[in-house]
């Protein structure tokens, strides 16, 4: 059975759980107490993935780090679909690409700011609040423009993408670290509809849709 | 008044408060920084347990004791009092059992007053809605009505009879039972719960909240479990309480006003508040202000 290295309180682990859960694919969970005993930088942690850093799968001895990865890895071996990450349409897959790696600069800004809010890490919040700010305002000026094209998801399509998936998380968690969302309508549109997606599952600070 | 102020001319000032989890302070380590009642201390782990915390904009002379803030441990926990006529802090019987497993479940930061964070523990109403599968679930949202008792010797408020269907009740629980709870109020910011214990009908397994006032509108939450529960590993108790927090941390922080009204028409209060409405009565005639709204009558 796959195993996913996990953190329940971690918005990257989140993702993963998700998706598995939108897929119907069972998994093992093996928790790795990140907050306040640090295990993601434990010995026993760092053979597994070197970098200390959370989630990993290991799925039949193939072992994966990077929530970003796990995901293409999982969309494209087990989504019989094609719908999350059509790998046969040059632009759908650069357009995803290209938004995986924005979640990558979501974590390194909404997600540190949530750290040092919440958890004390020692990072320039101010700093965090910013960047992430900024990147909220990017993500809702190209929602309000893919609105405008009867566009309802990030990327080009019908249907939601991994972009979604991987962008997702820590935009609904930033109010924990202090950056509002008050001034993005599109995004806060666009995380309602995300909510509603057959399969979602909230986190503790993400709640479900409201029935 | 400002922040500063209100907290040295109320009974805040000279009340106990967690500042660190013991463990998480390394001993013979540099002092360490955290806020208290608006104002930065430093906090140190000596050798053999002890502690010693001042606040950190204090000039060090030759007497380094006569300097120090009255500290202690406790619970786990280094507790401080700015103030200088400490009062008594609050026991727990149960922490002291041999049996028991002492688990500190860790230290989270709020943007919420420490009232209100302790009205939030007190409160069952809210688990089927944001505890959802663990601590409570629709259609079981009912109170029933519960005893509240305030007392003189020693100060403080007691609920019991507070019964509510859990799914899961504790990492340890299989299936969903009738929960009985009792909940202790023996600190303006401090509050314990007493839960029936899933491996021994006899007992109660404890779970505290022991809140760190930074400012008025901005906490530390420290929580430590006293159970009775030989199998489950410190790490999945930690891990059970971090999700209960991480649900509630949304709720508190969009609570608004963020400081805690005390005025009885503030806010509209209903039979299942009725430890609530005790609380916000014993914070007025306690002489509380800090991370209060003070009602009518006191301003």
């Amino acid at each position: 059975m796959l195993k996913l290295y996990d953190y329940e309180l971690s918005g990257n682990c989140f993702k993963i759980r998700w998706f598995l859960n939108i897929l119907g694919i069972e998994y093992e969970s093996v928790a790795v107490e990140f907050y306040p005993s640090k295990e993601h930088k434990s010995a026993w942690f760092k053979e597994i993935n070197p970098l200390g850093q959370l989630p990993v799968i290991d799925d039949d001895d193939f072992r994966l780090r990077d929530a970003q990865a796990i995901l293409v890895y999982i969309a494209t071996k087990y989504d019989s679909s094609g719908n999350w990450y059509p790998s046969h349409d040059a632009s759908q897959t650069g357009e995803i690409a290209q938004w995986l790696s924005f979640a990558d600069s979501l974590t390194a800004t909404i997600s540190s700011a949530r750290l040092a809010t919440t958890f004390f890490f020692d990072f320039d919040l101010e700093k965090c609040q910013t960047g992430g700010h900024e990147l909220l305002r990017i993500l809702d000026e190209h929602l309000w423009f893919q609105e405008q094209q009867q566009l309802e998801w990030i990327c080009r399509g019908r249907h939601p993408s991994l972009a979604e998936i991987a962008c997702f998380p820590y935009v609904a968690l930033s109010e924990e670290g202090g950056i509002s969302r008050q001034e993005f309508a599109a995004v806060r549109r666009w995380t309602d509809r995300v909510k509603r997606i057959p399969g979602f599952i909230g986190m503790p600070g993400i709640f479900p849709a409201g029935s | 008044m400002n922040s500063l102020e209100i907290a040295k001319s109320c009974s805040t000032y000279s009340c106990w408060h967690p500042l660190f989890a013991l463990e998480d302070l390394e001993e013979g380590g540099v002092p360490v920084y955290t806020q208290l009642l608006d104002q930065a201390v430093l906090c140190e782990r000596l050798s053999e347990g002890k502690v010693s915390v001042r606040l950190a904009d204090q000039q060090r002379g030759p007497d380094r004791q006569a300097e120090d803030l009255h500290s202690q441990v406790q619970f786990g926990f280094v507790w401080a009092c700015i103030g200088p006529n400490p009062q008594l802090l609050f026991d727990i019987p149960e922490y002291h059992e041999p049996d028991r497993r002492n688990v500190c479940t860790g230290v989270f930061g709020v943007e919420v007053s420490a009232p209100r964070a302790i009205e939030n523990f007190l409160d069952m109403g809210h688990f089927p809605f944001v505890h959802t599968g663990l601590l409570g679930i629709e259609p079981h949202t009912e109170v029933v009505d519960y005893q509240v008792t305030v007392s003189d010797e020693p100060n403080e408020i007691v609920a019991t009879e507070c019964l509510f269907f859990q799914p899961q009740a504790a990492v340890g629980s299989v299936g969903g039972v009738v929960t009985e709870y009792v909940y202790r109020v023996p600190h303006p910011f401090c509050a314990i719960l007493y839960k029936s214990c899933p491996f021994d009908e006899s007992r109660r397994d404890v779970i505290t909240i022991f809140v760190q006032p930074e400012s008025e509108e901005r906490i530390r939450a420290h929580t430590m479990m006293s159970i009775v529960d030989p199998e489950s590993s410190d790490t999945s108790i930690r891990l059970f309480q971090q999700m209960i927090f991480g649900q509630d941390k949304p709720i508190l922080e969009n609570q608004f006003p963020k400081k805690l009204p005390l005025d009885p028409l503030d806010e509209i209060s209903i039979r299942a508040d009725r430890v609530a409405v005790a609380y916000r009565k014993w914070l007025a005639s306690g002489g509380v202000r800090y991370g209060v709204i003070p009602g009518a009558q006191a301003t």
